[in-house]
């Protein structure tokens, strides 16, 4: 009796879980699909994995060393200078592999950060940084022909935020950076060089850290308690946040073994002693935990909120329940219209515009016609009246040419009679010279 | 710690926003932890359950519920159980779907049968594709609306069909008319799975001359039935595939009933010669076909679905003006803009 009564509860639960009408049918034999995770697992191997990491911090922390020392190996890159400009950043992408998983590690770091007298940008470069990464892959999702499933997500998965051991509280540019960061990134808060501060000092750091955190609204990644097999650790986890690390390449020998250590005068601190310094929890709750879960993180909640805000500030909606299936669809036909109707009047007002210049110019050109033909009109008019002035002079001139040899016919008629009075050569003589006289005055009439 | 393999690094480095760019490599002195990504990956996946539609066209008296049931080892369609077999042949194809949810070894299934009877069954078998073609769209259609969703969900339900099994009549000759149409018509969005039904009609060397007879129709029409060649990935993968495809179709029995058979208890078909074992290599291919639909090629037909089919109909919708749907309040839409 009471089996049938768990039958049927587990019987109801199970549909109740599933919802959807979906009814739980027992199995005969076995079926074979619990290879299925399987099956997803090799895929996935054989597609590899991306993992983005952002490095967040103020030059001098031990960003870089403590890359390093995560995943075991040496980053290669110049240690960068203190006197930036801006912030700039600069990411490196290195290909690991680990038995038969390949990782492309994306590791992002802040160059410059936290350099400049005046901060108040700094944060600026960073968020544009991560949203670039995301329009990025909201571009790629947004095509038609699109290759998401060979994409190169690059995407920031976890932000490794980087805390000055002051020992005394948050930077109020720490505030304001992480405060900007927590709706964007998955932020993860680590207090860096921690071998400044003695213990009893940093859980009073530590404390005052997460109520400062929680007095300002930031939203830190907290790592996730759902699933029974890791709620437990995670849960342990979340109360050491943030992760008083130290980081190192060098290695010194302790013991009989070479470890990873810090060598001072005073002792030796070493990285994965978990009396030292949180270094082991951060890398088990980075890496062997939860990288999963960061990665899901990113693209379910962060990259959905970009999305919607972005895909809202561009004008789409969400159709009603009884509207039309495709929002993007339709918004885009009603935007490339609207764009269209704009294109059509610019081109009616510039067409407009051309002909009225063109009635300009014929106007302005009849006008000069006009007054080229009157200035035609004068000059000829000027012309003519001197050609009659000058033919009137000719008159006058002729008039006396004419009287002038009326008065030479009459006095050489005169001097004739006397000649013949008198002698003949002479009359000759005089004839002659008179003659010249009479040439040389013609001539100088006519070159009058 | 525990003693790790040796990792390898290679220094790619590809400058994303910045200017530093170098390669190099190095050997790495420990274990990092990259690899237990599987582990947080196997773990996702099974809390989160698999989806699995499949799709049975052929027409009736094929044994298609009974092939179904017998894959799954569960009562997933009903036809088997008690269906009166009075009830009128449909006048048209219709569409029947239903989902059961079926859990093995921690990981749970949604397994959604989706039956087409009438399929095949008038005497005038025109476009009997189209519901069939019109609903796998439809399918399609769904996702894509919710895809494209402003505010999506966290995990849209996946209701497109990731397999299809056609069921060929063992008629010994050759495929029918209305096998290469729908055939030709369906293979490029949907992931078709021939295979030759109540095979038990059939010697194995008919077997063999119809199966090479099919195979060589199918090939001369075009049609290009799961596994695709195209989409394999390499060598491994292809030489694989190769295999598969050189011993489709499958030629199966289905059974639900239980013998005894040299003391074991097996699933098979008595008949006054003999049993037919179900799972018997020998007697027919049920186990290679369940082999590979479920044990090895699960995923790869629900990424084929993914990456490509939907894929090809996202990039035909989305070039198409205007859509399949009459716009019906416009004014209101351009009022919001």
């Amino acid at each position: 009796m009471n089996s049938v009564i768990y039958h049927i509860c587990t019987w109801w639960l199970v549909t109740v879980s599933t919802g959807e009408g979906a009814r739980a049918v027992p199995l005969a034999g076995h079926v074979g699909f619990d290879s299925m995770p399987d099956q997803l697992v090799n895929k996935s191997v054989n597609h590899g994995f991306c993992f983005n990491i952002l490095c967040v911090g103020e030059t001098g922390l031990g960003k870089s060393t403590l890359m390093d020392t995560l995943f075991n190996t040496k980053f290669e890159g110049e240690p960068t200078q203190h006197n930036q400009p801006g912030v700039t950043l600069k990411s490196n992408t290195y290909e690991l592999q680990e038995s038969n998983v390949r990782l492309k590690l994306t590791v992002v770091n802040t160059v410059g950060f936290g350099d400049q007298i005046n901060k108040e940008d700094s944060y600026k470069s960073i968020v544009e940084f991560i949203d670039a990464q995301f329009e990025a892959y909201l571009q790629e999702e947004l095509k038609i022909k699109r290759t998401l499933h060979s994409y190169h997500d690059t995407r920031i998965h976890a932000c490794l935020y980087f805390i000055a051991p002051t020992g005394h509280s948050l930077k109020s540019l720490d505030l304001v950076t992480m405060k900007k960061l927590d709706s964007k990134v998955n932020i993860i808060p680590i207090i860096a060089k921690s071998d400044a501060i003695s213990k009893s000092e940093l859980a009073k750091f530590k404390i005052k850290i997460t109520s400062e955190l929680v007095s300002n609204g930031v939203q830190i990644y907290q790592f996730p308690t759902d699933d029974e097999s890791v709620a437990e650790i995670n849960s342990t986890m979340n109360s050491h946040l943030p992760f008083a690390v130290v980081g190192s390449t060098e290695e010194v020998k302790i013991g009989n073994k070479m470890v990873k250590a810090r060598q001072y005068p005073w002792g030796t601190v070493q990285v994965e002693n978990e009396n030292h310094c949180d270094f082991v929890k951060l890398r088990e709750m980075l890496i062997r935990v939860n990288m999963e879960d960061l990665r899901e993180q990113t693209h379910t909640r962060h990259y959905e909120l970009y999305r919607r805000c972005k895909l809202e500030e561009m004008g789409f909606k969400d159709t009603d329940p009884d509207s039309k299936p495709f929002s993007l669809q339709e918004t885009y036909e009603a935007k490339r219209n609207e764009f269209m109707g704009e294109l059509q009047k610019k081109e009616e007002e510039m067409r407009q515009m051309f002909v009225q210049r063109v009635k300009e110019k014929e106007a302005e050109l009849k006008e000069a016609e006009k007054e080229l033909h009157e200035k035609f009109d004068r000059l000829k008019k000027l012309h003519q009246d001197e050609k009659k002035k000058l033919e009137e002079k000719k008159k006058t001139l002729d008039d006396e040419l004419n009287m002038f040899k009326q008065k030479k016919t009459a006095a050489e008629l005169l001097q004739n009679q006397a000649q013949q009075a008198g002698g003949s050569t002479t009359l000759k003589r005089d004839k002659e010279r008179k003659k010249n006289k009479e040439h040389m005055c013609t001539w100088i009439l006519l070159l009058l | 710690m525990a003693n790790t393999p040796r990792s390898r690094v290679n220094l790619l480095s590809k400058a994303i926003s910045g200017t530093h760019s170098s390669t190099g490599g190095s050997t790495l002195l420990g274990y990092i932890g990259i690899d237990t990504i599987i582990e947080q990956m196997r773990k996702k996946t099974m809390k989160t359950g698999f989806d699995f539609n499949i799709m049975v066209v052929g027409h009736s008296g094929l044994g298609k519920s009974t092939l179904v049931n017998t894959l799954f080892k569960s009562q997933v369609s009903r036809r088997s159980a008690g269906w009166a077999r009075d009830e009128k042949i449909p006048k048209t194809v219709e569409i029947k779907s239903v989902s059961h949810v079926i859990e093995e070894g921690g990981v749970k299934m949604k397994l959604t049968l989706v039956d087409t009877p009438g399929f095949g069954d008038q005497i005038n078998n025109d476009n009997c594709w189209e519901p069939i073609s019109k609903f796998i769209n439809e399918q399609y259609e769904k996702f894509l609306k919710e895809e494209v969703n402003i505010t999506r969900k966290k995990r849209i339900p996946d209701t497109r069909v990731h397999c299809c099994l056609y069921f060929i009549s063992p008629t010994g000759h050759s495929l029918r008319q209305l096998d290469i149409e729908f055939m030709k018509r369906l293979s490029h969005s949907v992931n078709i799975i021939p295979i030759i039904a109540k095979a038990d009609t059939m010697t194995t060397e008919e077997r063999q001359e119809f199966k090479q007879r099919v195979r060589k129709e199918l090939e001369m029409s075009g049609i290009e039935f799961y596994p695709q060649k195209e989409f394999d990935d390499d060598m491994e993968d292809k030489s694989d595939n190769d295999k598969i495809r050189e011993a489709m179709p499958f030629a199966v029995v289905g059974s639900d009933k239980e013998y005894q058979v040299n003391g074991k208890r097996v699933l098979g078909r008595k008949t006054a010669w003999g049993v037919v074992e179900v799972e018997n290599p020998n007697h027919c291919e049920f186990a290679q076909l369940r082999d590979f639909l479920i044990r090895s090629h699960l995923q790869d037909l629900k990424e084929v679905t993914h990456n490509i089919h939907y894929e090809t109909y996202r990039a035909k919708r989305l070039n198409e003006n205007g859509g399949l749907h009459p716009i019906s309040s416009s004014d209101t839409q351009e009022s919001n803009l």
